[in-house]
């Protein structure tokens, strides 16, 4: 019942450079890797430029929200949540914001994620220096 | 010299007689135990000695077959899971419950293969299965058959509704659409909240050794369910194997035990 090895994506992986993204929201790493890769000028919580990583499964069931570009918002198809970009939800069924993953820098200057730490806003884990990434 | 009055007995017909020696063959008589149903001891041993049968009661009142009394609900549930057992061995003739063929079995199933319309018999008749099990579970509660000397029963009932909630459960996922897949993976995540087994269940946070948690992400309950951290193929082949040996294996063990209770518990839906 319980496999030594999963033939799952890794928890830790390395998105490129800082330089390679722009601002706002980068989706080439949600299907692969379940995240959400953000460019802001001011996060809400640290109030600095940088990038935080969007944990992409809905705090209500577990879904896969979408990503609505005209609307600035995270929509979950399954029952109609909806997060802003900072990851807070502002409608529908969801309790709670999505999840940060932890971002650092890699010593080879890359952008490391780190799924296997979460950082959640209601338990004022959004303050800690490792969920956010200041450039 | 007194003669003696021969009494002649009429020849019997070819029938007759071809029935007689069969019904005094090895063969016949190894198979049927008893004599011809024509006494009430003999109808008894009918029932008695025959494996499908004797889970039946052998005398049911006359209100007990009355379709206002009972619906014939559990009867119709216990059709329909032949039904299904059927269509489902045909099914499994052509289903392949992988990631690179499960999807597009399911659209063969009904676009190339002759009477393809095992796959919807299936479908339909599991959804009924669940109305009918919920309205036998109804009846039986509007007639207080749950009361004592048949709570027993009601117990063996409870299980197997759920049993038959979890094989609708686990037969969603199969088709390996988007909608399965999501609703699997709504559904199973609510084993994340199991007790002491689920990572975020209460009290799982006491099972750990110091810093090391004994229950995380990657072998609670969940993970148990699904093979895997998310419905992947894991989840499909451990759902295909519960939905078509695990959980058929149990609720025929429990239907027997029901039918069988239903029969000592004095038949159907009566009066004590």
């Amino acid at each position: 019942m319980f496999p030594n090895v999963l033939n799952e994506p890794p928890q830790q992986f390395k998105v490129g450079l800082p330089a390679d993204f722009g601002m706002g929201v980068d989706e080439r790493f949600k299907e692969s890797m379940g995240v959400w890769i953000i460019r802001t000028a001011d996060d809400m919580v640290q109030n600095a430029s940088g990038f935080y990583v969007l944990i992409s499964t809905c705090t209500h069931l577990g879904c896969t929200p979408n990503y609505l570009s005209a609307e600035s918002k995270f929509k979950c198809p399954c029952h109609g949540s909806g997060f802003r970009l900072t990851g807070i939800n502002f409608e529908g069924p969801a309790p709670r914001p999505l999840e940060r993953a932890r971002v650092v820098l890699a010593e080879d200057g890359q952008i490391l994620v780190d799924k296997s730490r979460h950082f959640q806003y209601e338990l004022g884990q959004w303050a800690d220096p490792e969920a956010f990434l200041k450039i | 010299m007194a003669t003696e009055t021969k009494t002649v007995k009429p020849r019997e017909s070819a029938p007759t007689r071809f029935w007689n020696w069969l019904t005094e063959t090895q063969v016949w008589t190894s198979v049927f135990r008893h004599e011809r149903p024509n006494t009430d001891r003999n109808r008894v041993l009918v029932m008695l000695s025959n494996i499908f049968l004797h889970l039946h009661p052998v005398r049911i009142r006359k209100s007990g077959v009355k379709l206002r009394y009972t619906w014939c609900m559990g009867g119709l549930s216990f059709f329909l899971f032949l039904v299904l057992t059927f269509t489902g061995l045909l099914l499994m003739f052509y289903y392949r419950p992988t990631l690179e063929y499960a999807y597009s079995d399911i659209v063969g199933l009904r676009e190339h293969v002759p009477l393809g319309i095992m796959r919807e018999m299936h479908r339909w008749g599991a959804h009924a299965m669940v109305i009918t099990v919920w309205l036998h579970m109804f009846r039986v509660f509007m007639t207080g058959s749950y009361k004592p000397p048949r709570e027993f029963n009601w117990s063996v009932g409870v299980i197997m509704l759920v049993l038959t909630l979890l094989l609708s459960f686990t037969g969603y996922l199969l088709p390996w659409d988007q909608l399965a897949i999501w609703a699997i993976t709504v559904g199973s995540n609510m084993a994340r909240a199991t007790p002491f087994l689920g990572h975020e269940g209460p009290g799982s946070a006491l099972l750990a050794l110091g810093d090391v948690k004994l229950i995380h992400a990657a072998d609670d309950a969940r993970f148990a369910l699904l093979g895997g951290t998310f419905v992947g193929e894991g989840a499909l082949l451990r759902f295909y194997v519960l939905h078509c040996v695990g959980l058929p294996l149990a609720i025929a063990v429990l239907m027997a035990v029901h039918f069988w209770r239903v029969r000592k518990d004095g038949g159907i839906s009566g009066p004590m």
